[in-house]
């Protein structure tokens, strides 16, 4: 079937509603509307207002109510509808998605998928463009993804509802609608803490993930390089045999990411390949990122996340070190 | 089982104001004294302004010279009628629809502009305004307004602190801890609540089960009141007079009205809701019924409306000019994120002007 990622995802969900009918979905206008992007769209017709729920306005009591549907047997796919609203829930994620497994044994886990759409690019209102990946990633016990293509999101949905965990699952509106794939009609998985190697190349390695993937193809190909590029798609807890693989045999490393530099996913990533690769380097790391201040209003996002001219100087940083 | 001795300990009610009915009549003995038909004619020209400077906003987004943007048309009595009661150094604390509010309360027309052209200068309110910037995450800026008027109460101002907030923003728990706190502390707080139906696609009767929302202030100890939010002036009397009151305490005031267009710009509402139902509310529609009562005895016209409008265009369109020549500076971003430039900024900074970043697609 072709999909791009709005659809591929309301096809995910659809299987994994047919195949489980413990699965349900609820929030701020995903029943009657099919939620602002149309990911839920038709779901409400296809199984019922018991199983696509709108709920009323507010995003700790989505999560949770959710949270206590999955450690009573269900399994939930809340929707918030811009993760910058996703803070009023921050206190059931952090105290109670993330540790219920923990405090209980492993007797309560919380098999929940937790959707909602991420980062900027697509000049909206504040609060709409946030990429609040390693808040999330910091206190362990949230499995974070992120998917770049149809492919990936779909497949990545499928295996967050076959198991027993949170899933934090970040969708970039940038790239909902960006391109159309031919994927499989049936389910099937993407593995969950598994990057993939898009292109392979000895001249460098460029981490990345997310918004940021067209934008490392696309200057690597102009580029003409030779470079692996690596599609983290979990970013917690992440593929660092991939990343050590690709920094061993390259010795040079771009890790190139929207969220913001300071802290951000980039610095886990340089601090793991530092204490474990760092003799296999030839030229420092390079992190790309945006400005380390909060998300600017539409006017000046282009002035705040990486383009391909950022991306390009960097590229030449570590070729020429 | 034993046998329950039944005592009430509670009991309360709301009441419903309305002053000038939907066919332009006004119930006189309920009329604020301040308002002569002559200040009604000022009401009804601000309110004419809101609904001009709402459909050039709509056109501005149409056209590509505007970000995202959120209509207030139907909403104009509530908005205008609260501000209007205001006193000079009272202050208000929008939500992101509240554009009749700042617009009485002087805030520059090229500064709003400026807000929906998508840039942090067009949130910069002046301080003579006496309101702070929109607040995008629903019913998170309540808390604030509390705060806000405990500082004036603290400060001795004889201030009232008026806040906005939509039907479905009450359904969120900053709106039950602001009310709870402002009930502990008696601040001078007015909460309006623009109830025009709808947040987004969710309809009210989804949104609480509670038959008004006006009683949510109950729960919190303060006074609650509901008003017919397409009546300017039931809107008016009724912030007036909390404002009034806000010495002795808070006062929620939910304003029935109706979002008669789309929820923003990104919005298509023939997905949720009938034309037959917007139908029967423009029946209700706020401005038609002061013109009813403005035209009966003779104090407005299609002349007079006429000339209201060309001159509301011509304002309009010399703050569009202002604003569309606001030239962003990218430096602001980095020089107002603390009250000093650390270093591992300023770095930063320095990247991008050195490299040239802000010239890169
Ligand atoms: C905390 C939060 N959650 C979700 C949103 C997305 N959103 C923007 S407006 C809106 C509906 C608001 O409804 P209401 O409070 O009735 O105000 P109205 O839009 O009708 O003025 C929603 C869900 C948001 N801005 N903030
Ligand atoms: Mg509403």
């Amino acid at each position: 079937m072709q999909a791009n990622m709005v659809t591929a995802i309301n096809n995910a969900l659809e299987l994994g509603m047919r195949e489980n009918e413990d699965v349900i979905l609820l929030g701020e206008d995903i029943a009657k509307d099919g939620g602002v992007f149309r990911v839920t769209e038709g779901l409400l017709d296809k199984f019922g207002e018991e199983r696509v729920i709108d709920t009323p306005l507010a995003e700790s009591g989505i999560i949770g109510t959710s949270i206590g549907m999955a450690i009573a047997g269900l399994h939930p796919v809340p929707e918030i509808q811009f993760a910058g609203f996703m803070f009023l829930s921050f206190s059931q994620l952090v105290n109670h998605a993330a540790r219920y497994r923990s405090r209980s044994r492993s007797n309560y886990p919380v098999p929940m998928v937790v959707r909602t759409p991420v980062s900027g690019g697509v000049k909206t209102l504040e609060h709409h463009s946030e990429s609040p990946e390693v808040y999330y990633s910091h206190m362990g016990g949230l499995i974070v993804v992120e998917p770049s293509n149809p492919y990936d999101a779909k497949g990545l949905m499928l295996k967050a509802l076959h198991m027993q965990d949170p899933v934090i699952f970040l969708e970039p509106t940038k790239l909902y609608r960006l391109t159309k794939l031919d994927i499989p009609e049936d389910s099937y998985e993407v593995p969950i803490g598994k990057a993939n190697i898009i292109g392979t190349g000895d001249d460098l390695s460029v981490i990345t993930y997310g918004t940021m993937v067209p934008i490392a193809k696309s200057v690597i190909e102009k580029r003409k390089l030779n470079a692996d590029i690596i599609d983290l798609r979990t970013i917690n807890p992440f593929d660092e045999e991939a990343i050590l693989e690709s920094a061993r045999k390259t010795g040079r490393v771009v890790i190139l990411h929207e969220a913001s530099l300071t802290f951000g996913p980039g610095a886990e990533i340089a601090a793991r390949i530092a204490e474990k690769a760092v003799f296999d380097l030839k030229a420092p790391i390079v992190r790309v990122a945006s400005n380390s201040l909060p998300y600017p209003f539409p006017g000046y996002e282009k002035y705040h996340i990486p383009n391909e001219l950022k991306l390009s100087q960097a590229i030449d940083r570590v070729l020429t070190a | 089982m034993g046998v329950f001795l039944l005592k009430q300990v509670f009991s309360d009610n709301v009441n419903y104001i309305q002053i000038l009915d939907e066919n332009g009549v006004i119930d006189e003995s309920l009329r604020p004294k301040e308002i002569d038909d002559k200040e009604l004619v000022e009401m009804y020209k601000k309110m004419f302004l809101a609904r001009q400077y709402d459909a050039k906003q709509l056109s501005l987004q149409r056209q590509g010279r505007a970000v995202t943007y959120a209509p207030l048309i139907g909403e104009e009595a509530t908005q205008i009628g609260s501000a209007m009661a205001m006193r000079p150094n009272d202050m208000f604390v929008p939500a992101f629809r509240q554009h009749g509010v700042y617009i009485t309360r002087g805030m520059p027309l090229e500064t709003l502009f400026i807000y929906w052209r998508g840039y942090e200068e067009g949130d910069a309110v002046p301080k003579d305004v006496r309101g702070y910037s929109n607040i995008v995450p629903v019913s998170t800026q309540m808390p604030h307004a509390v705060g806000i008027a405990y500082a004036q109460k603290y400060k001795k101002n004889d201030v009232a602190v008026i806040s906005y907030i939509g039907d479905g923003g009450t359904s969120e728990g900053d709106f039950y801890e602001a009310l709870n706190f402002a009930g502990v502390f008696k601040v001078p707080l007015v909460s309006i609540i623009e109830n025009n139906q709808w947040a987004i696609s969710v309809p009210r009767e989804k949104q609480s089960a509670a038959p008004t929302l006006a009683q949510k202030a109950i729960a919190a100890g303060i006074r609650g009141v509901q008003v017919d939010g397409n009546d300017v002036l039931a809107v008016y009397e009724a912030t007036r007079e909390a404002i009034e009151n806000a010495k002795n305490g808070p006062t929620v005031i939910e304003c029935i009205t109706y979002r008669l267009s789309i929820h923003t710009t990104a919005d298509d509402p023939t997905k949720y809701r009938t034309d037959s139902e917007v139908e029967a509310w423009k029946q209700r529609d706020p401005l038609l019924r002061v013109k009813k009562y403005l035209m009966a005895k003779q104090l407005w016209g299609e002349d007079l409306e006429q000339k209201a409008a060309s001159e509301n265009a011509k304002l309009l369109d010399e703050a569009v000019e202002k604003a569309e020549q606001f030239k962003p500076d990218p430096k602001t971003m980095f020089t107002n994120v603390y009250s000093y430039m650390p270093r591992v900024l300023q770095d930063e900074l320095d990247a991008a002007e050195d490299n040239n970043y802000w010239q890169g697609e």
